[in-house]
């Protein structure tokens, strides 16, 4: 199998365990949005991510550029909130740098065009208690760690989910300036938002699906890193 | 003549809106769009093209939305679309009215629309 047709398979992958994770993290992410927004983010997020993986198995032989691209559309159609956009519409700018295929450097162009898309889209900057705050520390954390310190792509993911598990914590004693929440003001305040948590789930699966189809185990984020990736991230 | 959209997480909501500004909104094409389209409440980028298209008589259309995702499905659908739209940055019932009436004159363009839609930001209400 070639390298891209595999990169391919692995991102249909990808996908279907994301989908996965996210049902059986539905009422979790509901619970989260009922505290401060308007409950309807496990829902959908589980409708939407199933239909992508329904949407993705059905294609025949495909890169990991129309995988992206098609999950993200149909994310886009399917979801009735703000994710449709912002996770949907943000896939399908940032497929365009996966074009030529999977390499470390076409991952970082990815990353860093998802992550513009997202907060120009939602004109969300880190602190207003939304998804770029677990996206932000994310990407620049695995930026950094293949263009800097050079380390095995996988290792960088790892250090990126521990980064983004960071931001999670982080949203909860913030008062939330965008999205539904900023409505409560000072009551969203000790709350976990949503948008970051289910972020940093799918970043999660993607990390699990690399380590998987790379036959690795999931590398441990080093001292540097004040946590290791979530436990569950390597049961897949 | 210069189309408009009203986009609410609520399809009676967006008709209810629709229903206010039309009084004022002469021969003005004015459409609602909203809901999950499964009759719950949410926003979908292809059926708001599908509504943009269908208020475009080629002047262009002038878009009015509610809260957050409404935002972000109609910038998706216009960047999706091949009708000329904009959205005013504007609270979405006055925006609507005030766009209705500023389409009826006879000069109006999509900027001149879209300019009184956002003077309803300044509405005094009491």
């Amino acid at each position: 199998m070639s390298p891209q047709r595999d990169a391919g398979t692995a991102a249909v992958a990808a996908v279907e365990n994301v989908a996965a994770r996210i049902e059986a993290e539905r009422e979790h992410l509901t619970d989260l949005d009922s505290a401060i927004g308007d409950a309807d983010h496990g829902g959908n997020m589980a409708r939407g991510w199933q239909a992508a993986a329904d949407a993705v198995s059905d294609l025949e032989d495909p890169d990991i550029e129309t995988v992206v691209k098609t999950a993200g559309k149909t994310l886009l159609s399917e979801v009735g909130g703000a994710s449709g956009p912002l996770y949907g519409g943000s896939l399908v700018f940032a497929s365009a740098e996966l074009e030529d295929g999977l390499t470390a450097e076409s991952a970082v162009a990815f990353a860093e065009t998802y992550l513009e898309k997202v907060q120009d889209r939602g004109d969300a900057s880190v602190g207003d208690k939304t998804m770029v705050d677990a996206l932000v520390p994310a990407v620049h954390t695995f930026k950094k760690s293949v263009e800097t310190d050079d380390l095995h792509p996988l290792e960088a993911l790892a250090k990126a989910v521990a980064a983004a598990e960071h931001g999670v914590s982080f949203t909860v004693p913030i008062r939330a300036a965008k999205g539904r929440a900023s409505y409560l003001g000072w009551r969203s305040v000790g709350h976990q938002d949503p948008g970051a948590t289910s972020t940093l789930y799918i970043m999660e699966e993607l990390l699990a699906t690399a380590a998987d189809h790379l036959d690795t185990d999931v590398p441990s984020a080093d001292a540097s890193s004040p946590t290791s990736p979530d436990a569950e991230a390597t049961e897949e | 003549m210069v189309g408009l959209v009203v986009v609410s997480h609520s399809h009676t909501a967006a008709e209810g809106i629709v229903e206010i500004a039309a009084e004022m909104a002469g021969e003005t094409n004015i459409e609602p769009v909203g809901g999950d389209g499964d009759g719950g409440i949410g926003t979908v980028p292809d059926d708001i093209e599908s509504t943009l298209a269908t208020a475009d008589d080629g002047d262009g259309v002038v878009v009015l939305v509610d809260l957050g995702s409404a935002v972000m499905n109609a910038e998706v659908a216009i960047e999706m679309s091949d009708v000329e739209a904009v959205i005013a940055d504007a609270p979405v019932l006055e925006g609507a009215v005030n766009a209705a009436v500023a389409a009826t004159s006879p000069d109006a363009t999509l900027s001149s629309v879209r300019e009184q839609a956002e003077a309803a930001r300044d509405i005094d209400k009491l």
